[in-house]
């Protein structure tokens, strides 16, 4: 039996089941229900067979039967409750089980390896953590608890109907792997035929959300009437292929169907013939009869059930991707797993960039998934208090090295140490406590823009938050503002300009006594005039901390102390001619 | 956009205008109605074959209880099997037949829907959340599909096999059919209500929450890394772990009314089949039901019961349908900012003409000033630029040129025709957009590069891809110009996908390009060496570029400069 569940995806399967244990109590109740219903469905068979025997060959009234009718009342409620909270405790399980895997999913994306999926993916991925998790529901409210049901009731009923009738018991032995045969078949074939069909809705779904997107595209083009013929077209050709895939794919529904219908009618026919035989009552051959019918109904549902929820797995297989994905971090350093674990910490201090250099040293990077080096063999140091640009064509690997500082990834081979400390063995907190950040493009979240200032340090006085704005340029904004630092910004709130965002980022950095700042295309999005604002700002910060600018504008690495050249994930030897070892 | 501000507490009428819309929806089209009856009676017959099945069996075991020869029951074994074989054939058939069915509304929707929304452009739509409007779209276009197979034809076979199965039942004894259809009826109206309201407070309580998670854990992890470095990433889980319970409570909630319409459900077939043994008891001792009929009734009740079960989940997908016809007729009621004049004029043939605005003013919707008193001329074969930080309206001004919208004030004229007197296809013939955010599709080079022009030559498409740059690349892929390029030209680089687009304006023989910010994925002397190319390949058309670095367009005959609406003729860039 436990083999003979229709596993389409056995991988995901078996992963999503693990997810079962958040919840084993709740699970555990929905089996005893599920226990509870099958014990109740033979006894409802046995005294419905029992009353119309009873009336049909005794000739019983209904005064005669009054107390058997009453059982019989009694289960059907019963029953019915039962039915309710079977359905209830799996709800109650799923929500469990999605609740816990939805926080570590977001401790996972935020906590653990914050910044390492790429930006274009985070729609996606909140797609797959929101609708995508709540799609999961029917795989744990539907799916599992049709598999208890698929289980409990045929045991059931086979041990009632083995001592009565053992011919009927034999049918039903047989049919039973028939069935579940035709069901893994049916599964199996989800994964070449009836998944052939999934593809090709997918595949007509995303060309019309393609034509969609691009409309405007097409409208610049006059192309967008043209379109409304080839939809059409494309899903003519997508229903003749689809109907023809399902022709074939759904014989081996007919033949389960067929399975099921012939098992109760054979079960019929044999009880029909011991009647005339006189080998069996007719209280025992109706009990049979309508238990056969019981007997294969939660054997189906589980096929159906399982159909439902072809969209759940396929967000699970989204989800566990990033949840099963080995971490770049925590594999490297001893904080694996993101529990705290002070353990094989040793009590070491924190290395301070303000008192000790950060070096690169013969670092080598690759991102997951590419088969190229993002940086190869880079050898730097950053003395204390030194404002270092890094230079180089967009692609070079310049961010990589920006990740790399920040300690959000680990290098392959070489290594990034402070003082002589290799930042693999600091905790990912303290080091990031040194740090400040300025990207690309500043994220403001939706607050004050006061509180936007202080996100670091979040119980920075008034004052103090005012002359870290004003540091970074800000003050003409605040005083354009109608409320000051308790404008609310960000999304709902005013929007800043690029530039404005940007000032906001250096002012964080003001605010924060981080020694080292490291910078990340700072005005990649500014206008000439802004981004000479900017830097103004940058090279206020530089004053009093070590800097680490990484940009592709030349004019912006003029007002750094150093600049190194990055082209293709090396060091280009620096413009005089020495050559850098490397 | 009137359609968007109904209906806050005005729930009766949008009740009646979702019921409205849905009813547009499912309007049987031409062939569908044919379709839809043949998907109902073979679900009818299907489940009537169970309970032919079911009933048959307990005659046969009745009679046989009566030990007759075996021989004279055969009749009714064959009959038995009959059912059992036709249950299982006229499932295949019905779904097969309903699959169609979805399959062809899937494509008329598809097509009619997306006819509606053509003319009204993405501009129609809020911009801030244009994209999740479209995919939302998209994704209510496709929930569409079941509309028939899950949520009308259920209640449609559960009424024939109520009056099938009450009919069958009457005839062996009256009051049994007329209890069976009472239980019947009750159950599948109260039921699936149940259901439906418990669905339909689903989501109207857990719609907000889940857009509020999604909103929320969007902007956390947008910003990530500056959450991390900030020291409040674990904060701001917790929040994110606390806004997804209250989300999955919510659930629970409504699991809770959803619980007890299975409980009801099962409520009512035990009802049912009580009632028929407490009528169909007495009426064995009086004779008016023949004894070995008596298991035959209620095995009948049972099999009828099957006929309801999928009416809560219809009701579900009714309610869940309506919103979503309701989000569309929203969409497609909207008007379009720009629409064909009715008696169009036409261009004058052969002469060279000028693309001008002149003292042009518009306003975003937010009643900020996007341009204000504009005038620019744009003559063949010139190269003008246009410079500005970002949000000095720029885009707008682009979007005039081509009719995408039209402004408040002031006038657009090619060939000293006002835009608005000309047919939309004509302006585009002569203008083409390129935008900053062009659109790739998922499908090869060459027909990306056949959107500008379909009758283009293979020698043009090339000639377009040198003058990008792009030649070199797109002859060393394995299918050349029939390489795929992926989705939204997931497999070209930023600056390949922008290349691509800007082809697309050479392979069109518009005689105005604007290219807007064609550059912004480039590096600062790649880009100038790409517009310098343009420039030269553009021969004696009209060229406007859109740029935010002046240097790369240092060449141009004029350069202007945008900022806060006004435009200035900008000082030659040092």
């Amino acid at each position: 039996m436990a083999s003979g569940q229709p596993d389409g995806k056995p991988r995901v399967d078996r992963r999503l089941a693990r997810e079962t244990r958040a919840a084993r109590p709740h699970f555990l109740i929905g089996a005893l229900l599920g226990v509870a219903s099958a014990a109740l469905t033979v006894a409802q068979a046995v005294l419905l067979a029992r009353v119309i025997a009873a009336v049909a060959m005794g000739h019983a009234t209904l005064a005669d039967e009054r107390a058997a009718l009453v059982a019989l009342g009694a289960v059907l409620a019963l029953r019915a409750l039962v039915a309710g909270a079977f359905e209830l405790s799996g709800r109650l399980a799923a929500a469990r089980v999605l609740t816990e895997l939805r926080r570590r999913l977001v401790q996972r994306l935020l906590v653990d390896r914050p910044g390492l999926e790429r930006e274009e993916r985070t729609g996606e991925l909140v797609a797959a953590a929101v609708q995508g998790v709540d799609g999961l529901e029917t795989y744990f409210a539907g799916y599992l608890p049709s598999l208890i049901l698929a289980l409990a009731v045929p045991v059931a009923v086979l041990a009632w109907v083995t001592p009565i009738d053992p011919l009927v018991a034999l049918i039903f032995a047989l049919t039973i792997p028939v069935l579940i045969a035709f069901m893994i078949l049916i599964g199996v074939g989800a994964q070449s035929r009836t998944r052939a069909r999934w593809q090709a809705l997918t595949l007509l779904s995303s060309h019309f959300l393609d034509v969609v997107r691009g409309l405007e595209t097409l409208r610049a083009h006059r192309r967008e009437r043209a379109q409304v013929q080839i939809i059409d077209s494309v899903g003519e050709r997508y229903r003749v292929e689809t109907m023809g895939t399902l022709r074939l794919a759904f014989i081996s529904s007919l033949v389960l169907e067929l399975c099921a219908m012939l098992g109760t009618a054979l079960a019929a026919a044999t009880i029909g013939v011991q009647l005339t035989g006189g080998d069996l009552s007719l209280d025992a051959g109706l009990t049979v009869l309508f238990l056969a019918p019981e007997l294969y109904g939660p054997l189906r549902a589980v096929g159906q059930q399982f159909h439902a929820t072809a969209d759940g797995l396929a967000a699970a297989g989204r989800l566990f991707s990033v949840l099963d994905q080995t971490d770049p971090v925590a594999a490297a350093g001893p904080l694996a797993g993101g529990a705290p674990s002070p353990a094989p910490l040793p009590p070491r201090h924190t290395p301070d960039p303000r008192d000790e250099p950060l070096r690169f040293e013969r670092v080598r990077f690759t991102y997951p998934g590419s088969d190229r080096p993002a940086l190869q063999e880079i050898t730097l140091t950053l003395a204390p208090g030194e404002f270092v640009a890094v230079i180089g064509p967009s692609g070079a690997g310049k961010s990589t090295l920006a990740a790399l500082a920040l300690g959000l990834v680990h290098p392959d081979s070489g290594r990034v140490s402070c003082g002589g400390v290799d930042l693999c063995a600091v905790s990912p907190e303290a080091w990031r406590d040194r740090l400040a950040w300025v990207p690309q493009r500043t994220k403001l979240f939706a607050d004050t823009l006061g509180a936007n200032i202080a996100l670091a340090v979040p119980r920075a006085t008034a004052a103090e938050i005012r002359t870290a704005a004003v540091r970074a340029g800000l003050e003409e904004l605040i005083a354009s503002l109608p409320a000051g630092l308790q404008t609310r910004i960000g999304d709902g709130g005013r929007r800043l300009s690029a530039g404005e965002g940007q000032r906001v980022a250096l002012a964080r950095a003001f605010l924060t006594d981080a020694s080292l700042v490291v910078l990340d295309e700072p005005t990649a999005n500014l206008d000439p005039a802004t981004a000479g604002v900017i830097g103004d700002g940058i090279e206020r910060l530089a004053g009093e901390r070590t800097v680490l600018l990484i940009t592709h504008d030349a004019r912006l690495a003029a007002r750094a102390q150093r600049t190194v050249r990055l082209r293709d994930g090396a060091v280009l030897a620096p413009k005089p001619q020495t050559v850098v070892a490397v | 956009m009137s359609a968007f501000s109904a209906g806050i507490g005005a729930t009766s009428t949008s009740r009646r205008r979702r019921a409205l819309a849905l009813w547009r929806v499912a309007r049987l089209r031409q062939g569908e109605g044919r379709r839809l009856a043949l998907t109902v009676i073979l679900g009818w017959a299907t489940v009537i074959s169970g309970v032919g099945l079911l009933t048959a069996s307990g005659y046969l075991i009745s009679r046989a209880a009566q030990r007759p020869l075996f021989i004279t029951l055969m009749v009714t074994v064959t009959t038995v099997r009959a059912f059992g074989l036709s249950r299982a054939v006229f499932r295949y058939l019905e779904r097969l037949a309903s699959h169609d069915l979805a399959l062809r509304v899937l494509a008329r929707l598809r097509t009619g829907f997306y006819a509606a929304l053509a003319p009204l452009g993405a501009a129609a739509l809020e911009e801030r959340r244009r994209g999740d409007l479209l995919a939302r779209f998209v994704a209510d276009v496709d929930s569409l599909q079941d509309l028939y197979l899950r949520a009308l034809a259920p209640p449609l076979v559960a009424l024939l096999v109520i009056l099938t199965t009450a009919g069958a039942a009457a005839v062996m004894l009256p009051t049994a059919g007329l209890a069976l259809a009472a239980c019947l009826v009750v159950m599948a109206l109260l039921v699936p209500a149940l259901a439906s309201a418990a669905a339909a407070g689903a989501g109207r309580r857990q719609a907000p929450a889940r857009a509020r998670l999604a909103d929320e854990l969007l902007e956390a992890l947008e910003g990530s890394v500056e959450l991390a470095l900030a020291g409040r990433a674990q904060e701001r889980a917790d929040r994110i772990d606390q806004s997804s319970r209250r989300l999955i409570h919510l659930g629970l909630r409504d699991a809770l009314v959803g619980a007890g319409a299975t409980t009801l459900q099962a409520l009512g077939g035990g009802v049912a089949v009580m009632a028929v043994l407490i009528v169909a008891i007495p009426a064995v001792h009086t004779g008016a039901l023949s004894a070995v009929l008596l298991a035959a009734i209620v095995l009948l009740t049972l099999g009828a019961l099957e006929g309801l079960a999928p009416l809560p989940l219809a009701a579900r997908r009714l309610s869940a349908s309506a919103q979503a016809a309701s989000r569309l007729a929203d969409i497609s009621s909207l008007e379009p900012a720009v629409s064909d004049p009715p008696a169009p004029r036409l261009l004058p043939a052969g002469a060279a003409l000028a693309l001008s605005l002149e003292h042009v003013s518009v306003r975003f919707s937010d009643g900020t000033q996007a341009l204000d008193d504009v005038s620019l001329t744009l003559e063949p074969g010139a190269r003008v630029a246009l410079t500005g930080p970002s949000g000095a309206g720029k885009t707008t001004l682009a979007e005039l040129l081509v009719r995408f919208t039209d402004p408040q004030a002031g006038t657009v004229r090619l060939g000293g025709i006002d835009l608005r007197e000309l047919a939309l296809d004509e302006v585009r013939a002569s203008v083409v957009l390129i935008a900053q955010d062009a659109h790739v599709f998922t499908t090869s080079v060459r027909e990306n590069l056949l959107l500008a022009r379909r009758e283009a030559s293979e020698a043009e498409l090339w000639a377009a891809l040198r003058a990008v740059a792009l030649d070199e690349h797109v002859r060393s892929l394995p299918a050349g110009l029939d390489e795929l390029v992926g989705e939204d030209g997931g497999l070209l680089s930023g600056g390949q996908r922008q290349r691509l687009t800007v082809a697309r304006a050479l392979v069109s023989d518009a005689p105005f390009i604007v290219l807007d910010e064609p550059t912004s994925q480039l590096d600062g002397p790649i880009a100038a060496e790409l517009i310098g190319r343009v420039a030269h390949a553009a021969g004696d058309r009209g060229l406007l570029v859109i740029t935010h670095r002046r240097a790369e367009v240092a060449a141009f005959d004029t350069v202007y400069e945008l900022r806060n609406g006004r435009l200035t003729p900008a000082t030659r860039a040092p």
